[in-house]
Formats: structure tokens, C-alpha cells, sequence
């Protein structure tokens, strides 16, 4: 086994572990915390795959500023434990039957089209920031530019859902 | 050198992962971050391709898709605050006023 495939196995258990920690905790901010370790241990994966700037991003944003905003709602609406009542416990039946159903379809297609990744697999160079920038900035201007702009009316929006009504 | 098929094999454990999270949770904050989880799992096949085929376009999209997470979670905590202070709950089940 190599140094990188024991890293990834590593990484991987991390990321699942946490994905059914916050399956399994009752109390958001402790889904909150193991959403944390999921999005740490796939931005070490990003960076194994040589992806250090969506690794950097992946941590910045994602570990740093969207998570903080969960946190900081859980904290600031005080919510408790989640309560369960029959009909949801009923629910679950259909719903793992559901993910089972899914899982089987998604295993299938990887079966099946195993080859055409395989051959496909190269030892690319590891992508440079600089590479990425030139894209985004000349081939992907236009999604660039409209994506700045849904920043700032998801922005607005927050800021317009979240005041007070003036009474 | 990992093959490609770990990476998207992982994926698809971590999407269903947050399939079963979203079906099975009953919190709405709960049930957000469990969609978070589903993009990551997105993201994560999204560079895996990246780098198989050589190609830089899928950690683009990458980016895309932290920026447009990044704005769906203002927005739906947003509404979630406002759910929070109309209905004085946090559980789905008890957002009813559609139900007959």
C-alpha cells in the first residue's frame, strides 16, 4: 500500500465517520461540529487529488464562513434537541428503502462504466493556481460575473428576510 | 496514485449519507446542513474527474458551487430565523400550514 492510498483511506473514514456522526447526534450543534470534519477531511482529500486552491477555498469558505453562520443560528435560536414523533418514525421505512434504491443505482453505474474511468486516469500535473485563475477569468467570465451578482442579491435577500417588521 | 473509482465511490457514500440525513432529520438547520453535505459530495467527483481527464474545468465548477452554497445559505438561514420566530419551532413537522 502506498503513502497516498493510505491517506486517502484515512481521509475517507474521517469523512464518512463524520457524515454518520451527524446522522446519529441529536443535537444540531453537534451535526453542525461533525459537518466540520467531513469538510476538513475532504479538503485534505482536494489536496491529495493536487488541488490545492479549491482545498485552501474548501477550508476558507466552507470550514470558516458557512459553517459559522450555522453555528451562529443554532446558538442564536437556541435550538434544542430534535423530537421525533410516530409519523417520522413511520417515515423512515419508505426513506431507507429510498437510500438503499439510490445507492444501489449509483453502485451500478460506477460497475458499469468502471472501464472507461480506468483508461481515462492520468498522472496529471498538479493544476496550478495560476491555470485556474486564467480560466475563470477568460473562458469563465460571464458565469464569473453572474455569480457576483447572485452574492449580492442573496445579500439583499438575507438582509430584507432577516429584519424586524416594523409594526 | 489513487484510482479515480475510490474518489467517486466515496462520493456516492457521502451523498447517500446526506439522502438518508435529510429524510431522516426532523431539525431544519439539521436537514440545511445535510444538503451542505450533499454539494461536498458533488464537489468531491467534481475534482476527482478533474483530475483524470486532465482538465481544470470541473475545479471551476467547483468554485461555482462554493459561491452559489455559499449564497444559499444566507438566504435559507434567512428564512429559517423567519420560520423560527413566526412558529416558535425549529421541526419540520410542525410547518404545516400547506397540509390538509
Amino acid at each position: 500500500m502506498t503513502a497516498s492510498l493510505a491517506v486517502f483511506f484515512a481521509m475517507a473514514a474521517l469523512a464518512v465517520i463524520g457524515a454518520v456522526s451527524l446522522i446519529v447526534q441529536k443535537h444540531p450543534i453537534h451535526s453542525a461540529l461533525s459537518l466540520i470534519v467531513v469538510m476538513i477531511a475532504l479538503a485534505g482529500l482536494y489536496l491529495l487529488l493536487g488541488a490545492e486552491f479549491v482545498a485552501a477555498v474548501q477550508i476558507i469558505v466552507y470550514g470558516g464562513a458557512i459553517m459559522v453562520l450555522f453555528v451562529f443560528v443554532i446558538m442564536l435560536l437556541n435550538a434544542g434537541v430534535e423530537e421525533h414523533t410516530s409519523i417520522s418514525k413511520m417515515a423512515g421505512a419508505p426513506g431507507l428503502l429510498l437510500v438503499v434504491a439510490l445507492a444501489g443505482f449509483v453502485a451500478a453505474t460506477i460497475a458499469r462504466s468502471t472501464e472507461s474511468v480506468e483508461t481515462t486516469l492520468q498522472t496529471g500535473e498538479i493544476a496550478s493556481t495560476l491555470e485556474i485563475s486564467n480560466m475563470i477569468f477568460k473562458d469563465f467570465v460571464y458565469p464569473f460575473e453572474l455569480t457576483s451578482f447572485l452574492i449580492l442579491v442573496a445579500v439583499l435577500g438575507a438582509t430584507v428576510l432577516a429584519q424586524r417588521e416594523k409594526s | 496514485m489513487v484510482p479515480t473509482n475510490y474518489y467517486v465511490i466515496l462520493s456516492a457514500i457521502l451523498f447517500g449519507l446526506g439522502v438518508l440525513a435529510f429524510i431522516f432529520k426532523r431539525n431544519i438547520i439539521t436537514i440545511f446542513m445535510s444538503i451542505e453535505l450533499m454539494l461536498n459530495a458533488v464537489n468531491l467527483a467534481f475534482v476527482a474527474f478533474s483530475q483524470a481527464l486532465g482538465k481544470l474545468d470541473g475545479q471551476v465548477f467547483v468554485l461555482f458551487v462554493i459561491v452559489v452554497a455559499a449564497a444559499e445559505a444566507a438566504v435559507g438561514l434567512g428564512i429559517i430565523i423567519l420560520i423560527a420566530r413566526s412558529r416558535q419551532t425549529l421541526n419540520v413537522e410542525r410547518v404545516d400550514l400547506l397540509k390538509l
